[in-house]
């Protein structure tokens, strides 16, 4: 999956991110299972929001945790969850 | 040792699955249904509000996953309020259905109401079989049930329960769920309770089947890799290690059966244990102090050769019900296990009925009739069963 930073992903309608107190992080949520994310992770899957694109997404990131170098990071993991199905890019 | 036990038992995980058991009712009489052979003695199901605080109760505690399910969950008039409470509550929301009850109106109001998906059992990939394992004629509804839970955008789980009358159509089976554009495919090889046990003779496969089975479900694993999750096991009664039952007694799994009665898993209602029901007592009180849910936690319940194994972290010593069926005592190893004394006893029933299938195939026995699960047949069998205890 070659990813553009104008690609605006969503969470594909098979899957659903959602915060757990009980398991104090965000997971991922499909038929019969479930994922935990990371902190990381999680920070990331909950700014897939379907209006947001990939670069404003790095930006708030940065922004957020006062951070200037983690697009490779955040195209990584993106690039695993296009792979795993759980986003797309919204048509 | 003693230590070790108390640190288990201080982290005890919360249930992450709810098994909603609604209804034993269904419109379908499959030989190999999982459910209780006392089916018809659950005449008292539990209320719409009683479903609905034990749900409350369980997402308090962590539970994410919920499983509608029976019998057919469909049965139930209630099933929109139920699943539109456990989305508000932020369960991921599973029908287990035949998609007998359903039409394209019901799934409508299911999504409106929040589902999140829709699993559909096939008994078949033909007609003429899948109507005479259900024991109805549902086959070409079902197919059609399925286009639309795609139609609608739901995940589509199609779950086939594979056995010796079916195991041969396996291509068939596979290509039907290519055409029907399943996201995941559930080859599920029939696990021997219930009904299935009852019908054990006429449902195990043979080891040929099973070899060739697997050979077809590698090969549509491959050639569906990215589009549809294909999972295929094959029945434990052909393993040398037992399976990790529920992933250990009391850690991850609750079932609440029609009538309230909170169990481990949906088989442990056979066990000689009392389990407690949502009527008496709050999930939290039946998850961290009921005698049946602290039964066969940990290790301490465990008797040779699982309490020295270097494995029993592992599986947990197997299944419970199934070392109960075989052995008369629910501590013993489950037989699967090569290490287990009672194993060579399951290798000569499975060499039993290996002989039976290999003279039926030659038609020189007749078959044996298959037991259908309905209520007149769980009657018959529950008296009978009374009558031996009581002689």
């Amino acid at each position: 999956m070659n990813i553009s930073p104008s690609d605006i992903p969503e969470v594909a309608p098979t899957f659903r991110v959602q915060w757990e107190a009980v398991q104090n992080c965000y997971v991922v949520l499909y038929p019969e299972g479930m994922v935990k994310l990371s902190t990381s992770a999680g920070e990331i899957m909950k700014r897939v929001d379907g209006q947001t694109a990939v670069d404003a997404i790095i930006k708030d990131l940065e922004t957020a945790f006062l951070e200037d170098d983690l697009e490779s990071d955040v195209i990584k993991f993106l690039e695993v969850a296009y792979d795993t199905g759980w986003i797309r890019n919204k048509k | 040792m003693i230590q070790a036990g108390l640190e288990t038992k201080n982290e005890l995980t919360p249930p992450l699955w709810l098994l909603a058991e609604l209804t034993y009712r269904c419109p379908l009489q499959c030989p190999y249904c999982s459910n209780p052979l006392e089916i018809a003695k659950y005449q008292n199901e539990l209320t719409t509000e009683d479903w609905i605080r034990v749900m409350q109760q369980a997402r308090k505690m962590g539970a994410t996953q919920l499983g509608f399910s029976g019998g057919e969950p469909l049965v139930r008039p209630d099933l929109e309020t139920l699943i539109q409470e456990a989305r508000r509550l932020g369960y991921y929301t599973n029908l287990i259905t035949s998609g007998v009850g359903m039409d394209e109106a019901r799934v409508k109001r299911f999504k409106e109401a929040g589902l999140d998906h829709i699993q559909i059992s096939f008994q078949a990939s033909d007609e003429e079989l899948n109507n005479f394992l259900g024991g109805t004629k549902t086959f070409q509804h079902k197919k059609e049930m399925a286009r639309i839970v795609k139609e609608y955008e739901y995940p589509m789980v199609l779950n086939i329960v594979i056995h010796r009358k079916n195991i041969d159509q396996i291509r068939d089976i596979l290509e039907m769920t290519v055409e029907l554009n399943a996201d995941y495919v559930e080859l599920a090889s029939t696990q021997y309770y219930g009904w299935s046990r009852v019908n054990v003779d006429q449902l195990l496969p043979t080891r040929e089947q099973l070899a060739n089975a697997e050979i077809v479900a590698k090969e549509y694993q491959e050639k569906m890799k990215g589009k549809s999750r294909i999972i295929y096991v094959i029945p434990d009664y052909f393993e040398n290690r037992p399976k990790p039952c529920m992933n250990g007694w009391g850690s991850i799994f609750l079932t609440i059966a029609p009538d309230g009665t909170a169990l481990p898993c949906h088989e442990a209602g056979q066990l000689p244990i009392e389990f407690p029901n949502v009527k008496d007592f709050s999930i939290a009180d039946i998850w961290h102090d009921s005698p049946g849910f602290n039964h066969f936690r940990g290790f301490g319940w465990m008797k040779e050769p699982c309490r020295s194994c270097d494995e029993k972290e592992k599986d947990f010593g197997g299944c419970r019900c199934q070392a109960f069926m075989m052995t008369g005592d629910a501590a013993n190893a489950d037989p699967v296990c090569d290490k287990s004394a009672h194993h060579q006893a399951l290798l000569e029933d499975i060499a039993r009925i290996a002989e039976l299938a290999e003279q039926e195939s030659h038609h020189k026995v007749g078959e044996k009739p298959l037991v259908f699960r309905n209520m007149k047949n769980s009657k018959k069998i529950t008296k009978e069963a009374e009558k031996t205890v009581t002689v």
